[in-house]
């Protein structure tokens, strides 16, 4: 308008953008609850997202945004198949459709808590079980993110055509498989929750491994994850392990900032400046889990919260609380199968008694097929070598986990680990 | 996770397609095409890219001054990299199979040359668990 400034446009344009993709996932779910068809749906409602950015930064926004976006999506749905049958058949419309009369109906009768309802059955419907794990997460991120094909495909790393045919992909097998729109049986609505939790779990953590080049894509993507759990969070409040991974982002994304040195070196908890870690989203993330705990059902999520929690909360590694520590571990070492949690076990162990306990545990997990000549082992037994005094020991860890990792981040780490104890000890 | 698939030739001379029958380099090409499109289309393709003959190569090193010396014209046991493709695909089992459907590419008589297609993960940002 006459005599806005620049910042100020940019401020509305962002604030409409931010509605805009809140309002997405609700829009899209109203959409498909009635028309059925997800990929034509999520075409439509996309085209509906696009006439609002266009118009309503100039002409203003609508008096109710979200029946505004579905009349205009629903329109185009019409349309579009109106279109297609014509294509096809040159006939009318064939009775399933809605007539073109009642197209103003849409919409008004979503209350806040059905949009709600709406956007969750469709986090439901991306992160089914019987698709692929890149596919749910490719899903979530378009339907109910609301992110571009060229912003995920930025995020993964390949290129847009890739991440479109993907997605197209995705949205067939979605149509092909029958998956359907609507609340999960009650016997399957933990499992079915749980792997939401999975998909919004790996897409926060593609994007808190932030690497150098192309940090900013990947912080975005662990933002969106935070974001996503929070909005579920919202709509299932009962849930403990819901919150519980909330927590969890919160208590880790508070660490980012120090997580990585000025050549986007990768730097451990230990050694990280923790004046740069994040204290609201820490108070955030503690306050969230001790209202959660309490209740009693208590799920590896809110474990590895508490974890991070303890972690958060000591001013140093030596102020660590690392019996609580290794107490944790215990209880997420009966829920969790991965050896992951078991190596991370050892380190606590080895912290509150003293390296050779944790070494005798990684001779235990040697022994998991899973973790022979994994790297990490390596690793973390080179770490705990170091810590015994077994120079040469640690070195060829260090050196063997470094060849062996797929990450160039913690190749450098590990090599310069070596390369520091392979120095004179008063060059260390 | 990415992996690059690598096809060699020998080096010394031209590309041995060049010496070829005309519709064996035809049906090799299209081979090769129709190859990339189904990558493309099942959402795995990064990148591929063909390169110019071995015999167009140079070795390049720095001078003393620091300015490039080129070396060309290889003995023959040299291979050389003919072409790449990289791909982003759920398991390595899925990554050979797409080398092996490169290698039976069809070359002189219709023949599946069965060439050795190097494949190695490329490497990434900083690991899932890491976290």
């Amino acid at each position: 308008m006459s005599g806005e400034g620049e910042p100020e446009e940019r401020e509305r344009r962002a604030r409409i953008d931010a509605m805009l993709r809140e309002l997405a996932p609700q829009v899209l779910g109203a959409v498909i609850r009635r028309f059925r068809d997800f990929a034509a749906s999520e075409d439509a409602v996309q085209e509906a997202l696009i006439v609002a950015a266009a118009r309503w930064p100039q002409g203003g926004v609508p008096e109710d945004p979200r029946a505004w976006l579905i009349r205009v999506a629903a329109r185009r749905m019409v349309d579009h198949v109106r279109a297609e049958t014509a294509r096809r058949r040159r006939e009318e419309l064939v009775v399933s459709l809605v007539p073109p009369e009642e197209q103003l109906a849409l919409g008004p009768d979503d209350d806040a808590a059905k949009a709600g309802d709406d956007a969750l059955l469709l986090l439901f419907m991306c992160c089914h079980p019987a698709l692929s794990t890149p596919t749910a997460i490719a899903l979530t991120l378009r339907a109910v993110g609301g992110l571009t094909t060229a912003e995920i495909a930025r995020a993964f790393l390949v290129p847009e055509a890739t991440m479109a045919q993907r997605i197209s992909r995705a949205k067939q097998t979605i149509g092909d498989s029958g998956v359907p729109f609507e609340r999960p049986a009650p016997e399957d609505a933990a499992r079915r929750l749980g792997a939401v939790l999975h998909v919004l779990y790996l897409i926060f953590s593609e994007g808190y491994a932030a690497s150098s080049g192309e940090r900013l894509q990947r912080t975005d993507l662990s933002g969106e994850a935070l974001r996503l759990a929070r909005m579920l969070h919202g709509l299932v409040p009962e849930d403990t392990e819901a919150a519980g991974l909330l927590a969890l982002m919160l208590l880790t994304d508070a660490r980012r900032a120090a997580r990585t040195g000025p050549d986007g070196e990768l730097i451990p908890l230990d050694e990280q400046d923790r004046s740069r870690w994040e204290r609201a989203a820490i108070a955030e993330g503690v306050a969230l889990l001790e209202a959660t705990l309490p209740r009693g059902a208590v799920g590896p999520y809110q474990l590895q919260a508490a974890i991070a929690a303890v972690h958060d909360e000591a001013s140093s590694t030596a102020e660590t609380d690392w019996p609580q520590i290794l107490a944790l571990y215990g209880l997420l070492q009966k829920m969790s199968d991965n050896p992951m949690v078991a190596l991370n076990g050892a380190v606590a162990a080895a912290m509150v008694h003293g390296p050779a306990a944790g070494l005798a545990r990684l001779d235990e997990l040697a022994k998991d097929p899973r973790l022979v000549e994994h790297h990490r082992l390596d690793a973390v037994r080179a770490h705990l070598l170091e810590r015994a005094g077994d120079i040469d020991g640690a070195i060829a860890g260090y050196r063997r986990a470094a060849a062996r990792t797929t990450s160039l981040p913690e190749r450098s780490y590990l090599l310069e680990r070596a390369a520091r104890l392979g120095a004179a000890p008063h060059e260390r | 996770m990415k992996y690059m698939l690598m096809m060699n030739t020998p080096g010394g001379g031209p590309y041995q397609i060049a010496s070829w029958p005309t519709q064996d380099i035809r049906a090799h090409i299209a081979f090769m095409k129709d190859f990339a499109q189904k990558l493309g289309a099942s959402g795995e393709l990064v990148a591929a890219e063909g390169l110019a003959g071995p015999d167009q190569a140079k070795l390049v090193r720095a001078g003393k001054d620091g300015r490039p010396i080129t070396d060309g014209v290889f003995p023959e046991a040299k291979e050389f990299l003919a072409g790449y493709w990289i791909v982003d695909v759920e398991s390595a089992e899925r990554a050979y199979a797409i080398a092996a459907q490169a290698s039976a590419a069809p070359g002189p008589g219709s023949a599946p040359l069965n060439m050795a297609i190097e494949v190695r993960q490329v490497m990434s940002g900083p690991p899932e668990d890491w976290v």
